[in-house]
């Protein structure tokens, strides 16, 4: 084993269910993980944190089979073993459950579980045998009272469904059970059943695998932790040797190196062009925020902290819902893209294969798109104002100023790399005349070299008198290009800090600590209720301290992948 | 995607219905259908709802009830049957002419009609899943296929079905209870039993549910959409064998004239199976049909113009999917 | 499927300038259009040479203009399908539509010249209403269109009937009819049909429209990804019923064109939508949506039309071309959907 930080436990413990060793995966060139060693027994719950893009969900779809390690060894009680399907995965003993799960809503519980494994005699179903296994699994998960094997998924809580992920594992008699941010989207009570579950599992001898950045939950459940940066693997060591301070630490802390653009001056930002005050809808809460021309403000945050959201709301794809939203001191109300769009706001969404662009039309056709949407009279307005025709002369000059490497104008962007995809999607609002320009995660799948150019790109259109919005889950880059960075944590702002900010000062607010406001693990920002524990006093520490308003967010911060 | 869903777990009624594993009773259909007779009975007079009026009712509804059933199939593994129209002119032709007046050649017949069948659903099934085509356009295809052959070979009546057969079409047991009905509640019966209780009935819900889940857990998706278009096509054959029974004879414009395809496709989705699959079944599809033929009936006792009726019919089948969709609250949904 | 598709080495490499689009050279567009139908244009080229081979004849002017009026209603209700199908629909109600089309025409008119102007304008009215029930009922009933439009086909067949008291009353008015049966007297070629004029009106426009204007474009975006689209401002709902509105204006001319020269009858539109709906698919279109081409439709539907006249000159069986034409159809489909599936 590689040098990484060495194992403290208490007990040593002379079984090993799952080694890994030196795991590796790139995609496409860019290193995603790098020389990752594990060595679980059974009977643990092994968390994994890093910040987004550390490379936990790679890691935990090789262990589920869902990709295939491009180095390293996996072993499973002995076994070497490699897998090329997550069924394969399945049948040695690993589940996975995912954020979004794999069910049938209009299925019965009993019929989900059993899906193509179902008891049969010949051609028919040994319905009785299905239901009794089902109540079995139930059972074990003391659940069999409030979940009946016949009740359709789409009837049932998300708390319920994702017990039935959980049943659903246990019925491959899963040795190893993995789950992704469970907990995103459960109410505190919730949240308290599935720990109960997860701890009975971890008696009955499973290997938990627990992904979340939550990191009060993970001082609960936790045996072990790794913490994962950028693919490496920075330590694996008992939960009890580590704080909540110092994981955020080893989460992040980089050289930043000098290579983005130059901030902007005080002078340079101009009046507020956009501001949100008290902005609230099912997703988030009380959102204050202030962008002024010429600057960059960076909207920094975990995912599932609502940054999407706020972007969202203020382009009218799922508008606010109280609060007000002002347009150069105006306040507007935004219900539909539409309107954004000719308030001139320009949205650059995270993932711009499904929502940035149109993938079998051409460069052309993308750029000039929301141009083609505005009224007649706007057009004529624009052209008078710029003298460069719509079109393809239009679009050529934007090529040229976002750099964009297409073979021709004509090309489907389907075929373009994922940088000059994002140009395209970036052409497509300076066509329109944005001024004011939400950016979420615009850099992402995209490698350095083009990351640059991006970054000018941007900071350009800043020096220019856009309002820019920029959220990111690269920390470097949100301290390089921003002028003021805000930090949401749990659906809502946990603070603000000046450009001259530390990953870690920024860290510490995303995950609800808050350094020097008066919070601490047991006691999340966001909690006005003091420290009320909910299950009685025997327990030294709870995770149930989150106000009503901490859990609505729902976790549904676009589609992670 | 994680919505937070309500838990209706708790409700009675869906307690009750789940108490009962009744969930696909589609009750709602059944309701209107309640509510349907009731207004007959007001409108139209008791005579309405009598049991020679109801029987009648039912005879009407035998032919597209069956091959509804298996359109339903189709529909809910998430394809769809345009070709059935023809395939039963088709059977009605090859079977009356095998048969040729001679009781001894029934059996034969038979025979005939569910290979062609077969064969047909076979074709169908393989184009939708190997040759990865729409099913809307590709069972066009067939059809017309099916109905350059018809046409070139047929321009009348041929055949003739042996007084024996038609006992199917017009007998009755016990002097009231029609042979025909039975054949469609037999049908049906086989149909409600394979998508309850038969693997291939559990993977094909599962495979119109979403065919990406349903894979990931071993399902073998191609397989089960050709079973279903196979399954559909046999009772577009079995339609066509009573519809010989009841005309004595083969016809090669049954099948356009009777609509059995749009109709079926009709029948189902009012029925309350959602036109992209995975949910509804075969007893919504039967109250539909029913209810098709009860309002057809209602509509004929009062005199309302045959025209007219057309009218209704598109009304009343848009107005039904129109509810189902809307409180199915679905966002994006598909709009072909 | 990764997120992290890097382009190697951008920077060192020496930016070349994209290519200017085919429209901005001259003849482009023509260029654009003829790539987009080449496929289909090869068939029709084969089965015209073909053709002529059988019967020289073909290439007398009278021959082939007749020809052209003859598939004239079929290219324009194709193109009108078109439009509905690149938004992701089906419209299957336009058959029915023919048929109200020429009843309509016949009974309000009874024969009377001077009718023609109200009965054009109200066939339109008939027309844009029509179009503008089955999108609104898809875009806010969320009824699928298929159902929608099979609705919409019931609702036609029995409205017009049992406004007309059961069968096709009245006569259609000389010059109503001119526009499907009469032509210009022309010098060199002799009769040029109206109808031929009609129809390379309607495709100057269709194309017009489709490839040349922002509604077009924002068609093509709505069926090629309608999340993208609504995020860029398009209104969806509002283009999607713009199509239907024109796939029933479509079916309208095409029944005063059909009406012109076969008169009025019960069946004059039965099954013309299947045909319709075939062309589009010969002409390439992806079915939901996204990619089709004007051009390229008229030349599905042409080919169409000219198989059949060739499969006539070779002596098949007149049942049997629909039986041909089935299977051009599941060629097609089949075609399509493997090419769709090797793309990715």
């Amino acid at each position: 084993m590689n040098g990484t930080a060495s194992e403290a436990q208490v007990d040593p413990e002379p079984t090993t269910l799952l080694r890994l060793e030196g795991i590796s995966k790139s995609f496409r060139d860019v290193e995603v993980l790098r020389d990752i060693d594990l060595d679980c027994p059974p009977g643990e719950v092994h968390a994994i944190v890093g910040e987004n893009g550390a490379g936990k969900s790679t890691l935990v779809k090789i262990i589920a089979g869902a990709h295939q390690p491009d180095r390293g060894s996996l072993t499973l009680d002995g076994e070497h073993l490699s897998f090329h399907h997550p069924r394969q995965a399945q049948a040695a003993g690993v589940s996975i459950i995912y954020q979004e799960f794999n069910l049938l809503t209009d299925r019965t519980v009993a019929q989900n579980i059993f899906l193509g494994r179902e008891p049969t005699k010949g051609p028919l179903i040994e319905s009785r045998k299905l239901e009794e296994d089902t109540v079995a699994l139930l059972e074990q998960l003391n659940v069999s009272g409030s979940i009946s094997p016949r009740a359709k998924i789409s009837d049932l809580s998300v708390a319920k469904q994702q017990i039935v992920e959980i049943a659903k594992a246990l019925s491959f008699e899963s040795r190893i059970l993995i789950m992704d941010e469970p907990t995103a989207s459960l109410a505190p009570p919730e949240v308290e059943a599935l720990f109960d579950i997860v701890e009975q599992l971890r008696q009955r001898g499973m290997l938990i695998f627990y992904v979340s950045h939550r990191l009060h939950e993970i001082f609960t459940l936790a045996d072990r932790v790794t913490v994962l940066k950028d693919g490496d693997q920075v330590t694996t060591t008992g939960i009890d040797s580590l704080t909540p301070d110092s994981i955020v630490r080893l989460m992040v802390g980089r050289e930043l190196s000098d290579y983005f653009p130059e901030g902007a001056d005080q002078d340079q930002i101009g009046d507020v062009r956009l501001r949100v005050h008290g902005g609230s809808n099912h997703l988030v809460s009380d959102i204050d925020l202030e962008v002024r021309a010429g600057e960059i403000v960076g909207l920094a945050g975990l995912e599932g902290s609502g940054r999407t959201e706020v972007a969202e709301a203020i382009f009218g794809v799922e508008p606010f819902e109280a609060g007000t939203l002002e347009l150069d001191g105006e306040s507007v109300s935004i219900r539909r893209p539409r309107q954004a769009i000719d308030h001139r706001i320009g949205f650059v969404t995270e993932d711009r294969k499904s929502q940035g662009l149109i993938l079998p039309l051409s460069v052309l056709s993308n750029s000039m798109l929301p141009l083609y949407t505005l009224s007649r009279r706007e057009r004529r307005e624009r052209e008078e104002v710029h003298e460069v025709p719509e079109g393809s002369s239009l679009t050529m000059q934007l090529a040229d100023r976002v750099d964009l490497r297409a073979a021709s104008l004509d090309q489907e962007v389907r075929f373009l790399s994922g940088g000059n995809q994002q140009k395209v999607v970036f052409a497509k609002w300076l066509a329109s005349d944005s001024s004011i320009l939400l950016f979420d995660e615009p850099t992402r799948g995209i490698d350095v070299g083009a990351k640059a150019g991006i970054h000018d790109l941007m900071r350009g259109l800043a020096n220019r008198g856009a309002a820019v919005l920029m959220i990111s889950s690269e920390l470097p880059e949100v301290i390089g290009m921003s002028d003021r960075i805000v930090v949401m944590s749990h659906g809502r702002v946990a603070g603000e800090l000046p450009s001259g900010a530390s990953e870690a000062d920024i860290m510490l607010l995303a995950t609800g600590q808050s350094h020097g406001r008066g919070g601490d693990v047991l006691h999340p920002v966001g909690d006005e209720e003091g420290s009320s524990t909910e299950t009685g006093g025997d327990e030294p520490t709870t995770v149930s301290d989150d106000t009503e308003d901490d859990y609505r967010e729902h976790g549904s911060e676009g589609v992670s992948r | 995607m994680s919505i937070l869903t309500e838990d209706r777990s708790d409700d009675p009624v869906r307690s009750l219905l789940t108490k009962f594993d009744l969930t696909d009773m589609q009750s709602g259909v059944w309701l209107v259908l309640l509510a349907v007779m009731v207004l007959g009975w007001i409108l139209v007079g008791p005579d309405f709802v009598s049991g020679g009026n109801m029987t009648n009712m039912m005879v009407r509804a035998v032919p597209l009830g069956i091959v509804a059933m298996g359109q339903t199939l189709v529909i809910l593994g998430g394809s769809l049957d345009l070709s059935v129209a023809y395939l039963i002119s088709v059977v009605t032709v090859l079977s009356a002419s095998v048969m040729d007046g001679d009781p001894n050649n029934i059996p034969l017949a038979i025979a005939v009609a569910l290979a062609v069948g077969v064969g047909v659903g076979l074709v169908n099934g393989l184009l939708v899943t190997k040759g990865r085509a729409n099913p809307l356009i590709v069972t066009l295809g067939t059809g017309l296929v099916m109905k350059g052959l018809l046409s070139s070979r047929f321009a009348a009546q041929t055949g003739s079905a042996p007084r024996e057969f038609q006992i199917l079409g017009y007998g009755r047991i016990g002097g009231w209870l029609p042979l025909s009905v039975l054949l469609l509640l037999a049908v049906f019966m086989i149909a409600w039993w394979m998508t309850r209780s038969t693997r291939f009935g559990y993977h094909l819900y599962s495979v119109g549910g979403s065919k990406e889940i349903a894979r990931l857990s071993g399902v073998r998706d191609d397989r089960v959409i050709i079973g279903a278009h196979v399954w559909c096509s046999v009772t577009a054959a079995i339609t066509g064998i009573f519809l010989v029974a009841r005309l004595g004879a083969g016809s090669p414009w049954v099948g356009p004239e009777g609509v059995y395809d749009l109709e079926s496709i009709a029948a189902v989705v009012v029925g309350g199976t959602a036109l992209l699959g995975g949910r509804g079944g075969v007893p919504g599809t039967l109250a539909g049909v029913l209810l098709l033929a009860v309002l057809d009936n209602m509509f004929n006792a009062l005199q309302v113009d045959g025209f007219l009726k057309s009218v209704l019919r598109g009304v009343i089948i848009i107005a039904a999917v129109a509810s189902y969709a809307l409180r199915s609250k679905r966002k994006d949904v598909d709009i072909a | 499927m990764s997120d992290t598709t890097p382009q190697t080495g951008d920077r060192q490499v020496q930016r070349q300038r994209p290519a200017p689009s085919r429209r901005d050279r001259f003849g482009g567009y023509a260029l654009e259009h003829l790539k987009a139908s080449a496929p289909i244009l090869a068939v029709l080229i084969v089965i015209l040479v073909s053709i002529i081979f059988l019967n020289p004849a073909f290439l007398d002017p009278p021959v082939f203009l007749a020809f052209l009026r003859r598939t004239a209603p079929l290219i324009i209700l194709a193109l009108g399908q078109l439009f509905v199908i690149v938004s992701g629909g089906f419209d299957l109600s336009v058959g029915s539509l023919i048929t109200v089309t020429v009843v309509v025409a016949a009974a309000v008119s009874a024969g009377d010249p001077d009718a023609l102007i109200p009965v054009m304008a109200l066939l339109l009215v008939i027309g844009l209403l029509v179009g503008l029930i089955n999108g609104l009922i898809v875009t806010q009933l969320k009824v699928p269109s298929i159902i929608t439009t099979l609705g919409m086909l019931l609702i036609l067949r029995g409205a017009v009937f049992y406004w007309a008291g059961g069968s096709p009353t009245g006569a259609l008015a000389d010059n109503f009819r001119q526009f499907g049966r009469e032509a210009f007297d022309l010098p060199l070629i002799g009769q040029l049909p109206y109808a031929v004029i009609v129809v390379v009106l309607v495709a100057l426009i269709a194309t017009r429209l489709l490839h040349h204007t922002t509604f077009g474009h924002q068609l093509l975006a709505t069926g090629g990804g309608a999340r993208a689209a609504v995020m860029t401002g398009v209104n969806i709902a509002r283009i999607r019923v713009f199509a239907f509105v024109l796939s029933a204006l479509s079916a309208v001319i095409a029944g005063i064109l059909l009406g012109g020269f076969a008169g009025v009858s019960a069946q004059v539109g039965q099954g013309y939508e299947f045909q319709a709906i075939s062309a589009v698919v010969l002409g390439g279109a992806a079915i939901g949506g996204g990619r089709g081409s004007a051009v390229a439709t008229v030349v599905g539907a042409l080919t169409l039309e000219a198989l059949f006249m060739l499969l006539n000159l070779l002596g098949l069986p007149q049942p049997l071309r629909e039986t041909v034409q089935g299977l051009i159809l599941i060629g097609a489909v089949v075609y399509a959907g493997l090419r769709l599936q090797r793309a990715g």
